[in-house]
């Protein structure tokens, strides 16, 4: 079974072929992080006009480098939300269209699940059940899996997502946009423990996380009257600790609680070096184990989102009505059932 | 420990010292026992001033006890608290503001409920104006406010705000 995932809820238009016996023949993503470097922010409408100029192309393309033609594809995944309403009916409507002259099953997909999956594309995927630590710019949340579709939420942010914590943080010290990946590399030039901010929720006793507060103590580091742009890399160095700190702690906490020992980190800032390198040595000394993405899958793509359908549809879930074009912005991934589950 | 400041009319704005977050969401909190449907309202302030501290007071205060998220990256948070329909706005994404028409944001200034908005600028001149603004920014370890009415309604507003916040010096 070959199935085609289109991903578009958010920045990226993702498209990818994957195959049940072959695996992924074939994936792009057309970054739309230009054009929004040119304003200087992520642009919700723009972004959706994006995606429609660009789905057919990258269809096109990706069907060439897997070497298929669109009668070879036997379903349709796209990504149903959360997200960016304008930048997920896109994808919906080409999914369920382009599905309906096909005449093969479409299926909507969850965002999030397409990324806590992701890693099971690896080279050495992780076996179930695991945890898995979802951290973007939009999401920061802990989920207890045990299967697809098989998911309890263990914790999550409260206000600010990590990502949205490390842009914004990028933008007070004076960073373009996207200034999250920006502040890590500017974190690598400085010396942390200047600045003493603070550690968010890190004694809560919960699995949840809160960094509003963090960017509050940068912000004032930044209008206070000792503030020089000379410190920005250890301010960034300090943030970064501080904030890799409080999401090893809980992912930890989270292994302990459920008494798992794999761990599954996903999201764009799961390429976070400094994260990686904690959660590695972390676990290593617990006998626990930390499985990432393949690193081109860390961010949206239409791999994932293939991968999950696929992994549905073989499990025996049924596509609901055909062309029902139908998203969810607001989604929490807690209600999903698995495949086959009334 | 809120400082209000004395008024010396109703023309002239609202200003208080806020000590910490604590009192940003004290202020949020007397602000929600001000608010009337309709209220569109404006929140100024930079990255980090305490905008989202606000409303999770006015939420808070209200009986809203889920969680209280930025809408940076979903544009709108919608709440419905005491059959009080409440929007909790972020246009800081916007690049031009066409975007605010085009995402039909402006179906929710109906007034039919609250609005409250942080970074309305980016969707002028679309955006419906304001009953009044309220203002943070960084005064020390702490922050200032200043709550200015630009309607009838917002002087009601505010008056009652005035009260709150003088009452509850907490």
């Amino acid at each position: 079974m070959r199935v085609l995932g289109i991903e578009s809820s958010c920045d990226e238009t993702g498209v990818a072929v994957f195959d049940v016996e072959a695996g992924l023949l074939g994936h792009c993503v057309h970054s739309q992080i230009d054009l929004h470097a040119t304003y200087g922010g992520v642009v919700p409408e723009l972004a959706s006009r994006d995606h429609i100029r660009r789905l057919p192309a990258l269809v096109r393309q990706v069907l060439a480098e897997s070497g298929c033609s669109l009668a070879q594809i036997d379903a349709i995944a796209y990504t149903a939300g959360p997200g960016l309403a304008g930048a997920l009916l896109v994808g919906a409507s080409y999914a369920e269209a382009l599905g309906m002259s096909l005449g093969v099953p479409v299926l909507p997909v969850h965002h999030l699940e397409g990324h806590l999956l992701s890693p099971l594309l690896s080279a050495d995927p992780p076996e179930f059940p695991f945890v898995a630590l979802l951290v973007s710019g939009g999401h920061t949340q802990l989920m207890q899996v045990t299967g697809v579709g098989e998911y309890v939420l263990l914790g999550e942010s409260l206000d600010d997502a990590a990502g949205e914590a490390f842009d914004k943080t990028a933008k007070l010290i004076g960073l373009g946009y996207p200034g999250g990946p920006q502040l890590a590399r500017l974190a690598e030039r400085g010396h942390p423990g200047r600045f003493r901010l603070p550690r968010p929720m890190l004694k809560s006793g919960d699995l949840d996380f809160s960094f509003s507060g963090l960017k509050t103590a940068v912000l004032n580091v930044v209008s206070g009257p000792e503030w020089k742009p000379e410190d920005a890399a250890d301010l960034a160095a300090d943030f970064q600790d501080a904030a890799v700190d409080v999401l090893c702690a809980k992912a930890l906490k989270a292994l302990e609680l459920t008494g798992l020992s794999r761990l599954v980190v996903a999201g764009g800032v799961g390429a976070n070096r400094q994260l990686r390198q904690r959660l590695d040595v972390a676990t290593r000394r617990k006998g626990w184990r930390v499985y990432y993405p393949e690193p081109e899958l860390c961010t949206d793509n239409g791999a994932m989102i293939a991968f999950a359908g696929a992994r549905r549809l073989a499990a025996g879930e049924v596509p609901g009505m055909a062309c029902a074009v139908k998203v969810h912005p607001r989604w929490p991934l807690a209600a999903l059932r698995a495949p086959g589950a009334a | 420990m809120i400082h209000v400041h004395h008024r010396a009319d109703d023309s002239s704005p609202l200003t208080a010292h806020l000590d910490d977050e604590s009192d940003t969401a004290s202020a949020g909190a007397a602000l929600a026992a001000a608010l009337r449907v309709g209220l569109v309202i404006y929140l100024r302030g930079d990255l980090g001033a305490g905008k989202t501290t606000l409303v999770r007071g006015v939420l808070r205060a209200l009986g809203h006890d889920g969680k209280v998220k930025s809408p940076t990256y979903t544009l709108i948070e919608p709440y419905l608290v005491s059959r009080l329909h409440l929007y909790h706005f972020d246009f800081y994404r916007f690049a031009v503001p066409e975007e605010y028409l085009e995402a039909g944001l402006d179906e929710y200034f109906d007034g039919n409920g609250v609005c409250l908005v942080e970074w309305p600028d980016k969707a002028a001149p679309y955006i419906a104006a304001p009953d009044l603004e309220i203002r943070l920014t960084v005064s020390g370890p702490g922050r200032r406010l200043e709550a200015l009415a630009l309607t009838e309604a917002g002087q009601t507003c505010i008056r009652k705000l005035d009260s709150e916040l003088s009452r509850n010096p907490t």
